[in-house]
């Protein structure tokens, strides 16, 4: 009997401390797994947990107990050399919140593609040139504004920049942190469109941190509720969102603004945020 | 038909000496709500920060009136504004903190408003205060208004502000994305709050936003701006169901390509 291949991303009983104390802990044994060409949503709000569960999955937060498998293999136990070619294999991609704050304002955006498979060690200077035109292209980004820094381009075409720079250098698995909540709807569209065709695309596994309840419930295939550092609910996207059971999603459910009308106020008993 | 508590007539406004918002008008009756809608760069910002007094640099009143309950403030002095601001129109932005001094205490801040604006004494200043803070729905107001900004949530520090705002007793209150940086439960209570302050104030809303879901909220009317100029207004059930304008109707498209609505409905 052969056993099913290994997700692309599988973090088990994962636990982060913020000092050494036990009730420092923000992450308590959460589990959270990714296959190829699958878009999970990771929900939750500011202080959720959920940047801290993306961040020990990169190896940016130090795991107090728990795994991370990437494709079957461990990956949270590496240090030194071991540590240094798994991060510059750029199997694990991770884009931040806020391009403008994570791309270098004074490198080019084609640069900066380009600078992603150099860290790599992929291929001849000028091939890496044209890498990082076709990922821009893959982005539905004009290659003719790769000459143009961070700050001259628009909120949603430096989102575009910085999921083309961590596409390029064929992750397994992508983690984004808010992509898209601070754009617009028709910018925002266009980033959730470039993530449902990619992940087939390009056989990858995509984490999507958001509160956007309507962009997850737009492309997600699963969605993974955290609160207050535990998987409180999870399943797929459509019965999470449609059917919640746990009182907190319930409430997030509930509190999502519709263009078709107010909604009933709050109740605020019962959960406290 | 009552006269209009705001009325914005042919409203240019330029910025570094060119026109970016070309002859914008809207009339807002005593309690009415209206949003302002439009993408990034569609003036809705300098339209709202021109009605305030409060232009960012380089930006001035190239023409047109902004008469608030009948008199044309487009052109007051520092001075005649410190009069108005208060009760007569006060705001709220998206990011509360960079409105408060993070080394005073939320409630010196609150205080302070108060006995400036209010003629109070110290004492009567901070149990107005604190009665405000409860007001807003926050949960022991007496500890709130001893914090500091740092030591409050992004919703609780957006309560802060709007407290602020609505101690004058304004008549007109001017929201621009004021929870567009708050998590979706902070959002509906924020929004929750404002319109129970509409009911019970009798407070006249403009609410500046690009989400058309939460203009929906609590707007009755809908004004849309593209490049500087009005393409559309009107109840916003009518311009929300039945965009007359195609720009009006590609926002809506586009709102409605993703959400929880989808999920019912595919």
């Amino acid at each position: 009997m052969t056993a099913a291949p290994a997700a692309a991303l599988q973090a088990d009983g994962v636990e982060v401390w913020l000092g050494r104390r036990a009730k420092s802990r923000i992450l308590h044994g959460v589990g959270l797994t990714a296959r190829s060409g699958e878009i999970v949503g990771l929900i939750g709000e500011t202080g959720s947990g959920k940047t801290t569960l993306a961040r020990a999955i990169v190896g940016l937060a130090p795991l107090h107990a728990g795994t991370v498998r990437v494709d079957g293999t461990p990956v949270d136990g590496l240090r030194g050399a071991a540590l240094r070619r798994f991060r510059r294999s750029g199997r694990v991609q991770y884009v931040f919140q806020d391009p403008l704050r994570s791309l270098d304002p004074d490198v080019t955006v084609l640069d900066s593609v380009v600078e992603g498979l150099a860290i790599r060690g992929d291929g001849k200077a000028a091939d890496r040139r044209a890498r990082a035109v076709a990922a821009l292209e893959q982005v539905g980004l004009d290659p003719a504004l790769g000459d143009r820094l961070p700050g001259r381009l628009s909120g949603g075409q430096r989102q575009r920049v910085a999921i083309a720079r961590a596409l390029a250098v064929d992750p397994r698995v992508l983690l984004l942190d808010e992509p898209v909540s601070a754009l617009d709807a028709a910018n925002r569209n266009h980033v959730l469109r470039v993530l449902d065709r990619l992940r087939h695309e390009r056989e990858v596994a995509i984490v999507m941190i958001s509160h956007d309840l309507g962009s997850l419930a737009g492309i997600a295939d699963r969605v993974v509720v955290l609160y207050r550092g535990e998987v409180v609910e999870e399943g797929p996207a459509a019965r999470v969102l449609l059917e919640p059971e746990h009182p907190y999603t319930q409430r997030l459910v509930t509190s999502v603004p519709s263009i078709d009308g107010p909604r009933r106020p709050l109740i605020t008993e019962g959960v406290h945020v | 038909m009552q006269s209009p508590l705001l009325s914005v007539d042919d409203l240019h406004v330029a910025a570094g000496g060119v026109d970016v918002v070309h002859g914008v008008s809207f009339d807002l009756a005593p309690g009415e709500a209206i949003g302002l809608v439009g993408e990034s760069g569609s003036g809705k910002t300098l339209t709202c920060r021109a009605i305030l007094g409060v232009p960012p640099p380089g930006v001035t009143v190239s023409g047109g009136a902004i008469r608030l309950a009948g008199e044309d403030v487009s052109r007051y002095s520092r001075r005649q504004w410190d009069r108005v601001r208060g009760p007569r129109v006060a705001a709220v932005f998206q990011d509360p903190a960079s409105y408060l001094n993070p080394s005073l205490t939320v409630g010196r801040q609150l205080d302070e408003v108060l006995r400036v604006k209010n003629g109070l004494d110290r004492r009567a200043a901070r149990t107005r205060a604190v009665e405000l803070l409860a007001s807003m729905g926050l949960h022991r107001p007496e500890h709130v208004h001893d914090q500091y900004p740092y030591e409050l949530s992004g919703g609780m520090l957006q309560r802060v502000l709007i407290a602020i705002a609505v101690s004058g007793d304004p008549d007109l209150l001017v929201a621009d994305e004021p929870t567009t940086a708050l998590d979706v439960t902070v959002q509906a209570e924020v929004l929750d709050l404002i319109a129970a302050l509409r009911a019970e104030r009798r407070l006249s809303l403009l609410l500046v936003s690009h989400d058309l879901a939460v203009v929906a909220q609590l707007c009755d009317r809908v004004v849309v701006l593209r490049h500087g100029r009005v393409v559309e207004s009107g109840p916003t059930r009518r311009v929300l169901d039945d965009p007359a304008d195609p720009y009006t109707r590609q926002l809506v498209a586009d709102h409605r390509e993703y959400g929880l609505d989808r999920l019912v409905t595919r």
